[in-house]
């Protein structure tokens, strides 16, 4: 799957990257490619106003914060089921 | 003389970053600035901006609810969350009412305070801090709960084909109640532009956004009553519509960078529709995110305040920021908009001011200078347009913050 965190830099966006790369790592999935989208063109392309965001797969999941492990948890196993 | 400031600090937030290098992102950069044009669009350097608040609720905001996970949702799963809701309302009552002689019997019959300098100066802070924090909690709670009602892409759809003064009036009304945070301020101007919102518009949310703070509409509310609190809200929209009316009048879309033009939009995402534990929920959060970030400065602003209450003579200010000194209300906005501070840390500040005799006015002009008109804001703004563009952004609302001033110091 490929995790794209779109955000032009802010420390918010980087602590979503960080938050991410640490639940892909505990849910052990292997085949995970992460990216972090800072063009803002190419983040508007996603349809988003707020950062920072999250596609997976191509697909907006998250907007415009930070959410708990928890819940970034359930967004990404909802995504692969 | 704060453009050529800006301009330069532009340029080295535009200057090639070291922020983020990460190898993904590092190999992503080429392919995505090869499809637009080249820099400006892809600076990842954004300086520090203090979004106080859980923005955007859209996307997924709601999806972590229903099943919740972890100790809160097994908690949440035994008692209903009206009844948490309900019993941390009255526990909030309790502790409102019976504040003030519990600080009293703290201040004099515990701790035996005098009516010295110190003593007042202590008193002056153990009363204000937990004063200051319940109205917060209670403010962002409810604020929370508006704000989980409005997006900044349902914001976008209502404000698309808006005429001027129309459009204005609610750009400057939607600015107060949608999520909002300077880091998002770009993908936001370019959504609105995008949706062909007039820039004049685009401007009147973005005044009223960081001008009219939720946080400083309780405290303002709080500590010098509800007129005071009308004041701020009434003036901060009178000038986010007309200084966004003035940018519209003067046609400066040409003062836009050029890349904003070739900006296409793709679908946003579906919002969920948040029921009402959703929206509690998206609340709770808030609060928690906002007081969290915000209480260290509370206390902060609370301790240089009470030392002003103890240590500065009475009527000291009256000679330097009262209203018979005609330059210290502009004196107050150059001093304002360098600095930037939460709403939260500077009102405490503005209260001790008021105590010793300042003006009204000329503390109002200081206090919107300050969380209204921010460099971080300014920086930021400064990749989607030109300096002549924001030369004027930064005039028309200082002037509007002067004439707020005047106007004040005139009438009270």
């Amino acid at each position: 799957m490929k995790l794209e965190i779109l955000g032009s830099g802010c420390a918010n966006c980087d602590k979503l990257e960080a938050l991410t790369r640490e639940v892909i790592a505990e849910l052990g999935i292997a085949d995970a490619e992460i990216g972090h989208v800072t063009d803002y063109a190419e983040i508007m392309r996603y349809g988003v106003m707020s950062t920072p965001a999250l596609a997976i797969d191509g697909k907006v999941v998250l907007t415009g914060k930070v959410p708990s492990k928890a819940d970034l948890t359930t967004i990404v196993t909802s995504a692969l089921a | 003389m704060s453009t050529d400031a800006v301009t330069s600090a532009g340029r080295t937030g535009g200057a090639p970053s070291l922020a983020s290098a990460d190898e993904t992102a590092a190999a992503r950069e080429p392919d995505a600035t090869a499809q637009t044009t080249p820099s400006p669009a892809s600076t990842p350097a954004i300086p520090a901006c203090a979004c106080d608040t859980a923005a955007g609720h859209g996307a997924a905001a709601g999806r972590g609810s229903p099943g919740g996970s972890g100790r809160a949702s097994r908690w949440a799963a035994r008692v209903p969350l009206w009844l948490w809701l309900a019993l941390a309302v009255g526990a909030w009552g309790v502790a409102w009412h019976w504040l003030a002689p519990f600080i009293d019997w703290l201040a004099y019959d515990v701790l035996r305070l005098g009516d010295g300098r110190f003593g007042s100066a202590v008193a002056f802070f153990i009363y204000d801090v937990p004063k200051v924090m319940l109205l917060l909690v209670a403010v962002v709670f409810g604020v929370g709960i508006l704000r989980s009602f409005f997006s900044p892409e349902r914001t976008r759809h209502l404000l698309a084909g808006r005429r001027e003064l129309v459009g204005n009036v609610m750009a400057s009304g939607l600015g107060i109640a949608t999520p909002f945070c300077t880091c998002s301020a770009i993908p936001l101007f370019l959504g609105f532009v995008e949706a062909g919102v007039p820039l004049g518009v685009t401007f009147s949310f973005l005044i009223a956004a960081p001008m009219i703070n939720e946080v400083a509409l309780v405290l303002l509310a709080g500590l010098f009553g509800w007129q005071v609190a009308a004041l701020y809200v009434g003036t901060g929209l009178f000038i986010a519509i007309t200084a966004g009316w003035i940018v519209g009048r003067l046609g400066m879309e040409r003062y836009i960078q050029d890349w904003v033009r070739d900006i296409r939009m793709g679908e946003s995402a579906s919002e969920e529709k948040l029921d009402w534990n959703g929206r509690v929920r998206y609340a709770l959060q808030a609060v928690r995110d906002i007081v969290g970030k915000v209480w260290l400065y509370v206390v902060l602003g609370i301790a240089v305040g009470a030392a002003i209450h103890g240590y500065v003579p009475e009527n000291f200010m009256a000679g330097i920021m009262g209203e018979s000194a005609w330059w210290s209300v502009p004196a107050g906005v150059l001093m304002g908009v360098p600095m930037y501070s939460n709403a939260a840390g500077i009102i405490p500040i503005v209260e001790a001011l008021l105590e010793k005799g300042a003006a009204l006015g000329t503390v109002l002009a200081f206090m919107m200078a300050v969380i209204g008109l921010s460099l971080p804001e300014i920086i930021i703004l400064r990749k989607v347009l030109r300096w002549q563009l924001i030369a004027v952004f930064v005039g028309v609302v200082a002037a509007g913050i002067l004439g707020v001033g005047y106007l004040f110091n005139l009438v009270l």
